[in-house]
């Protein structure tokens, strides 16, 4: 059982890992550098929040 | 409450999210820390016995009481990503701002490795099985914490929340199950700990047992890492602050009780799993197991809360352009530092991979005192720079300067602890801080906007 969580772990962390590749790829290839770095420090954010809650 | 996690680019800016309360906080804190009672104090009772890591245990709670108080009135006026980093940067100077930085990064990442490899190491012993290594539980562990981080922080210091507070009951449950009223039941406190071993080493012992005496509670101030990240951090940074300190002295005494009495000193100061260890010793099963499954939860906790503030500092060194700017970015959907996670990732593997428990730690603690000892000489300067009544302050720490000096003090002391321990070590880390000034000072410096790095609106300081 333990080698199989083993096995599972590293399974596990390649899916993981691949997919947060992909996902950085697909973000940086849609959004622009200035977008993506346009956070400020001191900004309020809770004043411009969109989010539903 | 569930939030939309559209991507959410207002006009042209996107920033991390401030979805935080003062129960986050509490788990950021608390999580990180925790993970010393189950291993990482109990090295002090090698050093100068089981008294020593009683009266370490009260000296330096007293040291991270200091840190509370001070990092709980700084943080909750200068709210930004960075926690320390940001403080330098406004009351010292750019140069201290940059050392804190990686005094942080170091700290944080150095105490994940150390945290995987603990997880590793304690399921390699649990299973006993021929050729089983820790390798792919030292993976998992980074990688899945990794990815959780990077999918958003309030998910990821809600299960630090959960996780944090099982790990906190299993030690509150085993104190209860050992009788700890009586003696002679089950603990034997008075036939381990006699007049005749308490200090073995006299108390030269005492002075040494600083160097794991901050485990009890080293990280507790990386709270103020989330500060960016609390709906109201003037009031949630130092409530979360506090209440993380109280439940971690608690929990020490705790751990040091039972423990104490369970276990002769000679053992306990060389066991990597003193709670899990007291679990076998009182012969319950049911204990045995939940203090193993606590063992790796608070591991997780931890190494989990290390991702979440090393790459706020580093995302914070990003976006004042004292490492490239590319660093800063935050992630459209998640609204998390991404690329931050993604750089310390590999880092963190490969220090897992190759480095010893006892190395990683040492390094962890090295760059925590020297954060401390920061610290205190910041909180001077800015009562100095900015007196009581020149800037609205969130909270306003009593006794000053008296927990400065207490902190300054008992700095001094755990550097001449880690030095008579590893000398070496310290020395090599003091001229890589030193190399990397002389770097940032005549190389990078020249890379940082110096108006837009200054972002609080306070008035001038006293003197200038």
């Amino acid at each position: 059982m333990w080698v199989a969580l083993s096995y599972a772990c590293w399974g596990i962390s390649i899916v993981l890992a691949l997919w947060m590749l992909y996902d950085w790829f697909k973000v940086d290839t849609t959004y622009s550098e200035e977008v993506l770095t346009s956070s400020r420090e001191g900004e309020l954010e809770a004043v411009s929040e969109k989010h539903r809650i | 409450m569930t939030i939309a996690l559209e991507p959410a680019v207002h006009g042209d800016r996107v920033s991390l999210l401030r979805v935080l309360g003062p129960a986050h906080v509490w788990a950021l804190g608390v999580g990180i820390v925790l993970v010393g009672e189950f291993t990482g104090w109990n090295f002090s009772a090698d050093k100068g016995g089981a008294l020593a890591a009683l009266i370490v245990c009260w000296i330096v709670g007293l040291l991270y009481t200091s840190v509370a108080m001070i990092d709980s009135e700084v943080t909750s006026t200068v709210a930004a990503a960075g926690g320390q980093y940001a403080q330098a940067k406004h009351i010292v100077g750019p140069l201290m701002a940059f050392n804190v930085a990686l005094f942080l990064v170091f700290a944080y990442t150095m105490l994940e490795v150390s945290d995987a490899i603990l997880l590793g190491d304690t399921i390699v012993a649990k299973a006993g099985v021929d050729g089983l290594t820790h390798n792919s539980f030292i993976a998992a562990t980074i990688v899945v914490l990794a990815w959780l981080n990077y999918r958003g922080v309030l998910m990821t210091l809600n299960v630090n929340f959960i996780i944090t507070a099982i790990a906190y009951i299993s030690i509150v449950i085993l104190f209860f199950s050992v009788s700890p009223w009586t003696q002679g039941a089950v603990l034997k406190l008075n036939e381990l700990v006699t007049p005749g071993n308490a200090l073995p080493y006299g108390w030269i012992g005492v002075i040494a047992a600083f160097q794991f005496g901050i485990w009890y509670y080293l990280g507790i101030e990386g709270t103020t890492q989330a500060a960016e990240e609390v709906r109201s951090p003037a009031r949630s940074l130092p409530y979360g602050t506090m209440a993380g300190m109280i439940t971690l002295l608690i929990a020490a005494a705790m751990t040091w009780y039972v423990c104490a009495s369970l276990m002769p000193w000679e053992y306990l100061g060389i066991t990597y799993y003193p709670l899990w260890d007291a679990g076998k010793l009182t012969g319950s099963p049911l204990l045995e197991n939940l203090l193993f499954i606590a063992t790796l939860l608070a591991a997780i906790a931890s190494a989990n809360g290390c991702i979440n503030d090393a790459a706020r500092a580093w995302f914070s060194l990003g976006r004042d352009r004292y490492l490239p700017s590319w660093f800063s970015a935050v992630h459209p959907r998640y609204r998390t530092p991404y690329r931050s996670i993604l750089f310390l990732l590999p880092i963190a593997l490969a220090f897992a991979f190759i480095a010893d428990l006892n190395q990683a730690i040492t390094f962890s603690i090295l760059s925590g005192v020297l954060q401390y000892t920061f610290m205190s000489i910041n909180i001077m300067m800015f009562r100095k720079k900015w007196p009581l009544g020149s800037i609205r302050r969130g909270y306003t720490h009593p006794f000053h300067p008296l927990p400065a000096i207490v902190l300054f003090c008992l700095c001094v002391v755990t550097f001449f602890a880690i030095f008579l321990g590893f000398g070496s070590q310290l020395i090599a880390m003091v001229a890589f801080y030193f190399l990397i000034s002389l770097w940032f000072h005549f190389y990078r410096y020249k890379f940082v906007r110096r108006g837009d790095q200054f972002t609080m609106p306070w008035p001038k300081p006293q003197g200038y």
